[in-house]
């Protein structure tokens, strides 16, 4: 059982816990190098040590797993989430966990029940470990879907006219949400035009043409007319090099030019309207 | 059962789809258009699927179907009003309706097909 495993460690530690924690915090303090202050350091580990001291009396066990350690995994869980927001490296976090063992070698290294303990606070200090490596992946899924919002915006050009500049690489998720989105927005604005600018595409390779005839015949279906602009010389290489065929959806080099075909493909006349003003 | 209404607007005719569509409802819908587009020697058939949701396969040739027998019949097929998900699921599924005239609303597609008539 988990006093037997421990001896009496619980009860020298309850008795010596001021000193403990002041050698801890002391040890945590070094590798902090002021970058919290005493006072919050002091909160975080005093709560720590007194849910693990509390689990370890209510025979919590040499399973940092188990239910009695439910309080110690939810502060490790908190401490390591902060460090992370804080800028900490893993290796600090865990070291601050890591820094007990020293603090209590030094207290009580003579009791036999210091053994087992040391290693259960080597598995806690594994939680925070896991804890930041899942906050740092939360961090970056957000960021990934922050930048798939940011990165389609689908602008008006004229009456009926709408463009689609695409900047950065296109990969399956992101056509998707592209698609979606210029789609629903040819339902929203009416318009019968639809300019997609591939200037900021750095490359074409097969996927992405595909995504692209993709997008031109969903929104043929919906009855409005899709234009490619803004191909580059090489680009316009690699797709003969790679055989894709646009069959026949308009081409066009700039958006400028894919812009007057749209116009002019709604009825304006733009020749007369060019002389007109003396172009 | 479900009959889909047939609406007769100038030499237009009009099928407006606005519920899930049965087998059974499909082939009583194709034989009454027909039907109404010989006697009404309409020159234009549009068909709003503004309310549709869900498409499969079946609808897909459905559409194509009802195409065709309007152009034996010399009239002009416009499907109108297809909603985003609804066009990348036909797309998805390799359904591009050649020969399909398209318009975003009721409204363009009458303009497009009376601009033929």
């Amino acid at each position: 059982m988990a006093a037997e495993v421990f001896g009496n460690v619980v009860e020298r530690c309850r008795a010596e816990e001021e000193e403990l924690l002041g050698r801890w915090k002391e040890i945590v303090a070094e590798s902090l190098r002021g970058r919290m202050t005493g006072v919050e350091l002091d909160k975080e580990l005093r709560d720590l040590l007194d849910a693990l001291l509390s689990a370890l009396a209510a025979g919590g066990g040499t399973d940092p797993g188990a239910e009695a350690y439910g309080e110690v995994r939810a502060l490790l869980g908190e401490l390591s989430r902060n460090r992370a927001h804080q800028g900490f490296s893993p290796r600090e976090t865990a070291v601050a966990v890591f820094a007990l063992k020293r603090a209590l070698r030094d207290r009580i290294g003579d009791e036999p029940g210091f053994t087992p303990l040391t290693d259960l606070i080597d598995e806690l200090g594994l939680i925070t470990f896991e804890v930041y490596t899942r906050a740092r992946e939360e961090v970056i899924s957000n960021q990934a879907e922050q930048l798939l919002e940011l990165a389609t915006p689908v602008v008006k050009l004229w009456h009926g006219v709408v463009a689609l500049p695409l900047v950065g690489t296109l990969d399956s998720a992101r056509a998707q949400v592209v698609m979606e989105k210029l789609l629903q927005t040819l339902v929203d604005t009416g318009s019968e035009h639809a300019i997609i600018d591939i200037t900021g595409v750095p490359a074409v390779d097969t996927q992405v043409a595909q995504h692209l005839l993709k997008t031109v015949v969903a929104a043929r279906l919906m009855g409005a007319d899709c234009i490619i602009s803004g191909i580059r010389p090489q680009i316009a290489q690699t797709i003969v090099a790679l055989g894709i065929e646009f069959g026949d959806i308009a081409t066009k080099s700039t958006l400028a030019d894919a812009l007057m075909l749209a116009i002019s493909r709604s009825g304006v006349d733009f020749g007369a309207e060019m002389a007109k003003r003396g172009l | 059962m479900e009959r889909i209404p047939i609406l007769k607007i100038g030499n237009l005719l009009l099928v407006s789809i606005q519920v899930d569509l049965q087998d059974r409802t499909v082939i009583t819908l194709e034989e009454d258009l027909a039907e109404k587009i010989v006697a009404t020697g309409a020159r234009g058939v549009v068909i709003d699927i503004t309310a549709l949701d869900i498409v499969d396969s079946f609808t897909g040739r459905m559409l194509a179907t009802i195409a065709s027998i309007s152009r034996v019949l010399d009239a002009e097929t416009v499907v109108v009003g297809m909603r985003p998900a609804v066009a990348i699921t036909l797309v998805e599924l390799g359904l591009s309706l050649e020969g399909i005239k398209t318009a975003l609303d009721v409204e363009r597609g009458m303009r497009l097909l009376s601009a033929r008539a």
